[in-house]
């Protein structure tokens, strides 16, 4: 009998999930039918280098579709909401598709509405988001035209897609502004609602430095309350405020709204509530998660689907064949962080490991938690291979979904109780 | 880790406050630890986070984030601020006795 799993989204995480089941298809019987709004899939580590004329904005994006393996069915339309007790998802047009296996990879979603003031006269004016596409040619122009003032990044809530990238953003403007010979004149500003400039504490000693090295002045524990857009200032909810020239923000992150829509499906913040080691959701057993929309306590980022994706695939398959789950996800992330002059760092961590210094994948590999080319060159490949092996579901070689620990200098591995 | 005295027992907490085991905790802790936190006056909405916290922790395994708690307590977060102005989420959990929330990574 044929089993129906449907897959929302067409992201990095559905599409590779598609591409690694229609392998299975004949085999074990899978109608695979992926749905999402449109047809434009967004590199999305690209649009980190948009802004500072680094990558052109229409070099980002390939078709959905095509990415897609040729037996895989694509519906090119917005999700209402899923039905969770009736193994239904009802899109926007009011035609329904149902399910026997469901699989949630529809990413997070910038919810700038959220903030006050974030969306007022500034917005697109002095204040961007380099999290889109449209934010991140606009402030392209914004930079290009700044000579002297205040440029503020600010991160207004975890969780974030690519915690990484905003401190990026900051490498990439002292950069910028000192080969245009600006950098005396432009004072550069990171403000924060963490205590430090990274969520995990070693990582964050090294890049703290970085930040001084640069004359980045960091702001730690800054939670936004407010944006005053007419008189340039973050405000935060116990009174303090940043000014700003050119604001860049991180807007708060939350899953797809049809998820906010659909009864017992999210969390508060539209995420899916998720078991962090087998992917399957704590929702229903026949619904499974990949990438952003899980909730679970890794990483929202491409390498972290990509790693999920090899765990997922082969527990689907054995759900479907009523046998145990047979693959557990560690939370491995492996994150390249461009630090400007053609470097770059590697980081690479766990649920349980923190990033640390070493090598990667081995003890022969690219440089952990140090700035090299190498590190930079590594970064630029990326993008080739994103399309040509991590999408159609193929391994990438020497890169597997558990983290390596060879090559780290481990001193002390400390326990995080991955939530249940 | 250190140990302190509350309500006349004997609490093991990490280096930054937090409690080592939250079965620990009960209730007529609570007044001491929030003095500790620089809140004098405990006022039934700060009760209703503390028992909020507690509960998220019991069922999820971990303490909600100043956002989550905003969206699901009851308690806006500009309220949340007021009640625990160095920060609810984690001001709080130190006084209901769990872990710091992990909320970010």
């Amino acid at each position: 009998m044929t089993k129906r799993i449907v897959i929302l989204g067409a992201g990095t995480g559905g599409t590779l999930t598609a591409n690694r089941l229609a392998r299975h298809a004949e085999q074990a019987g899978l109608e695979i039918t992926v749905i999402d709004k449109d047809d434009e899939h967004i590199y999305q580590p690209g649009l980190l280098f948009v802004p500072f004329g680094m990558a052109e904005a229409d070099h980002l994006a390939k078709s959905r579709r095509q990415q897609l393996h040729r037996g895989v069915n694509y519906i090119e339309a917005g999700i209402d909401h899923v039905e969770v007790d009736k193994n239904r998802v009802v899109l926007e047009d009011g035609s329904s598709v149902d399910y026997d296996l469901l699989v949630v990879a529809s990413g997070a979603t910038l919810r700038p509405e959220e903030t006050e003031g974030l969306l007022g006269s500034g917005w697109g004016r002095d204040v961007f988001t380099f999290y889109n596409m449209e934010g991140a040619v606009g402030l392209q122009k914004a930079l290009a035209a700044m000579d002297h003032g205040r440029l503020v990044l600010n991160v207004i809530d975890m969780p974030i897609k690519c915690p990484v990238a905003p401190l990026e953003f900051t490498f990439l403007a002292d950069a910028f502004f000192e080969s245009r010979g600006l950098r005396d004149k432009v004072e550069i500003v990171y403000a924060t609602p963490l205590d430090g400039a990274f969520t995990k504490p070693e990582a964050s000693k090294h890049l703290s430095h970085m930040l001084d090295d640069r004359r980045i002045n960091l702001v730690t524990n800054f939670n936004t309350g407010e944006v005053d857009e007419e008189a340039k200032k973050l405000i935060s909810y116990d009174g303090q405020e940043v000014p700003y020239d050119i604001l860049v923000t991180i807007p708060l992150h939350g899953g797809a709204a049809y998820v906010g829509n659909s009864p017992k499906l999210g969390d508060e913040l539209d995420f899916i509530p998720t078991d962090p080691h087998t992917l399957q959701s704590k929702v229903a057993d026949n619904i499974f998660v990949i990438g952003d929309a899980a909730g679970v306590p890794a990483s929202k980022a491409g390498s972290v689907a990509h790693f999920e994706g090899e765990v997922l695939v082969p527990n689907i398959l054995a759900w479907l064949a009523k046998e145990p789950l047979p693959e557990s996800f560690d939370g491995h992330a492996n994150c390249f962080i461009e630090t400007g002059h053609h470097k770059a760092l590697l980081i690479d961590f766990n649920y349980e490991t923190e990033p640390l210094e070493g090598h990667f994948p081995g003890p022969f590999g690219l440089p952990l938690l140090k700035d090299s080319y190498l590190n930079h060159l590594g970064k630029l490949a990326f993008q080739q291979l994103y399309w040509h092996l991590l999408l159609p579901g193929h391994d990438i070689p020497m890169v597997k979904a558990q983290m390596p620990k060879a090559g780290k200098h481990i001193l002390e591995v400390k326990h995080v109780k991955a939530g249940k | 880790m250190s140990t302190i005295t509350l309500a006349g027992k004997d609490v093991a907490r990490t280096d930054d406050g937090f409690f080592e085991d939250p079965s620990q905790w009960t209730e007529d802790m609570v007044p001491e630890l929030a003095k500790a936190e620089g809140i004098e006056q405990l006022t039934d909405r700060h009760w209703v986070v503390i028992r909020f916290m507690r509960s998220e922790y019991l069922t999820k395994g971990t303490g909600p984030s100043v956002r989550a708690l905003g969206k699901s307590s009851g308690v806006p977060i500009k309220e949340l601020y007021e009640l625990f102005p160095k920060g609810p989420a984690k001001q709080a959990a130190k006084i209901a006795g769990i872990p710091k929330p992990i909320g970010c990574i």
